[in-house]
């Protein structure tokens, strides 16, 4: 369902995506890896719009999206975490996860109905947040919040777009890992059909979570495959492990 | 109170908010010698106001808010003076328009920019209607302005008070009423809940597909309008304009009303500019040569210690005592 084909981004002489072909299915529970540095963030900027390529294309859905802006991608089904949280720090919890059900239903620009008075985003709001046990932080400004419970509501948010395709730029970092076990069961409970692709560092995650993975090295792909696959592949080891594995 | 209930009544009156009302109107009975002096106040709260919704809900910095106010008072200025248009409502309306089209049209051109550029596109803004003002002598009276304009009786029913400022006062303050209960509404709407989320972070905002820059040439157009009504008000109570409604000074000085009494906050703009004018005021009479120093010292201190303004103080107050009730 979301595809690239020959994607290229150069600064300059730096090229930090060198020609990726991609193919995320649809319901997909797939993870990317790589190496600090390998260019995996810039591969989801690039997915997103925040990063136009210099060459190349994404498609959704077998349509082009390469030249659409960010904000018609999240239209179209494509949503995002960051790796470093991005929220309304001043806001709480509730509003945080209500901005962006609000702009999923198109109701963002209306001027003349209080944001409270919309009981259908405060409800779905909620069960977003409780769905990500959330509840007793909803009312909670997200400065008050521990890093780790931060992470939960980035992934909120992103739900709260009802999105087609879910790129997690690494979801778990920060999260204590007793409750990691709170983002898988969150996805997990996400309707099959969306595509899950995952950026994480945490290996045993990736191996919990994934039935594919993408190995990214200086901004290419080195290797795809089923875990077991990935998981046997001296190359990816002598990658991650240098040489001494 | 669970965070639902509480976001569900949020946007609801609340018994406390009648009162500023209240002092506004009891002010028009205990001080009837300073009517002149309280109609300026009412003007400057809703050119605060209109600065507040920019700055303080959509995070747009701004330098140039005086061409705003400088179109709105020009305009009813030249209405009434080359064409006899002194009907007080109508020339509220038509000085919004302007005051709202010069928004839309700059906002288009200077919201692609932020952060120091964005402050130096809204300075150059306002300085050009300056002098534009100041060229365009045949209609605008350049360095000397527009004195000795009339405006015709409020609804027919009411002529302005030149000695007294009466009915300036009370038509002020219900013009002031109507345009906060519409940037209230505004501010409580979903489309100011996303002014809040583009103030608190733009990069979020783009990735919850959000139309970022329509959102916020609304907002800017839409306070352009208001501070426009603010400019209006102040050519028809003192029936004159001149260049000075459109300086730095001016613009300056309205974003430390907002700074004194608070931003993001409706209120800040009530508090900030009572504040800031009594305090004027008041040491410009006791020290007619420095009381400068005074107000900087004042702003110094807001700056250090109270960064959120007088109300930030109160809303921190308020969370202590409730805490160490609890």
């Amino acid at each position: 369902m979301l595809e690239t084909k020959g994607l290229c981004k150069s600064f300059g002489a730096l090229e930090v995506a060198r020609d990726i072909d991609f193919r995320l299915e649809r319901g997909a529970r797939q993870a990317l890896i790589g190496p600090n540095g390998a260019g995996k963030t810039t591969f989801v900027n690039l997915l997103t719009g925040v990063l136009a390529p210099s060459r190349g294309s994404v498609l959704l859905e077998g349509k082009d999206v390469t030249t659409l802006a960010q904000a018609s991608r999240v239209k179209r089904g494509i949503a995002r975490t960051f790796q470093i949280n991005q929220l309304f720090r001043g806001l709480t919890v509730l509003e945080n996860v209500c901005i962006a059900v609000s702009e999923r239903l198109s109701v963002g620009g209306s001027m003349l109905r209080p944001a409270g008075a919309r009981a259908a985003v405060i409800e779905e709001a909620s069960r977003l947040i409780g769905m990500l046990k959330l509840g007793e932080d909803a009312g909670r400004r997200i400065v008050e919040l521990p890093y780790g419970r931060q992470r939960l509501v980035e992934i909120a948010i992103a739900l709260g777009l009802n999105p087609r395709a879910l790129l997690l730029d690494e979801p778990a970092a920060g999260i204590p890992s007793a409750e990691s076990h709170i983002l898988l069961d969150a996805i997990a409970t996400l309707p099959k059909d969306i595509a899950v692709l995952i950026i994480e560092h945490d290996m045993d995650l990736v191996f919990r979570f994934a039935e594919r993975i993408t190995v990214m090295v200086s901004g290419a792909i080195f290797a795809e495959g089923t875990p077991a696959q990935i998981a046997g592949n001296a190359e990816v080891r002598a990658v991650y492990l240098g040489n001494a594995a | 109170m669970n965070a639902a209930t509480e976001l569900a009544r949020r946007h609801r009156w609340r018994w406390w908010e009648a009162l500023p009302w209240i002092a506004a109107l009891a002010a028009f009975f205990v001080f009837p010698t300073y009517l002149a002096f309280g109609t300026q106040v009412l003007i400057t709260i809703l050119f605060a106001l209109s600065l507040d919704l920019v700055l303080g809900y959509a995070g747009i910095v701004t330098l140039g808010h005086a061409a705003f106010f400088g179109a709105g008072a020009y305009t009813v200025g030249m209405l009434a003076a080359h064409w006899g248009w002194n009907e007080p409502i109508s020339g509220l309306v038509a000085a919004a328009f302007v005051a709202g089209a010069i928004g839309l049209a700059s906002g288009l051109v200077l919201l692609r920019t932020h952060g120091l550029a964005l402050l130096m596109l809204t300075l150059c803004t306002m300085a050009l209607l300056e002098q534009a003002a100041n060229m365009g002598a045949a209609w605008t009276g350049g360095f000397d302005g527009m004195p000795g304009l009339s405006f015709s009786r409020i609804l027919g029913l009411f002529s302005f008070d030149v000695l007294y400022f009466r009915s300036q006062y009370l038509y002020t303050l219900a013009v002031l009423f109507l345009c906060f209960v519409l940037v209230r509404m505004l501010v409580y709407s979903s489309f100011g809940q996303s002014l809040t989320g583009v103030r608190e972070n733009l990069l979020r905002m783009h990735a919850v597909g959000a139309p970022v820059r329509t959102r916020q040439v609304l907002a800017y157009t839409v306070s352009a309008a208001l501070a426009g009504v603010a400019g209006a008000l102040f050519t028809q109570s003192n029936t004159y304009v001149n260049l000075a409604v459109l300086g730095l000074e001016r613009s300056a000085g309205v974003m430390i009303v907002l700074i004194l009494g608070g931003y993001g906050r409706l209120y800040g703009a009530f508090v900030g500019a009572i504040a800031y004018m009594v305090l004027e005021h008041s040491l410009a009479k006791a020290y007619p040569t420095a009381w400068q120093l005074g107000l900087g010292l004042t702003l110094v201190l807001v700056a250090l210690y109270a960064r959120n303004g007088v109300i930030g103080i109160l809303v921190s107050l308020r969370r202590r005592f409730a805490g160490t009730a609890r």
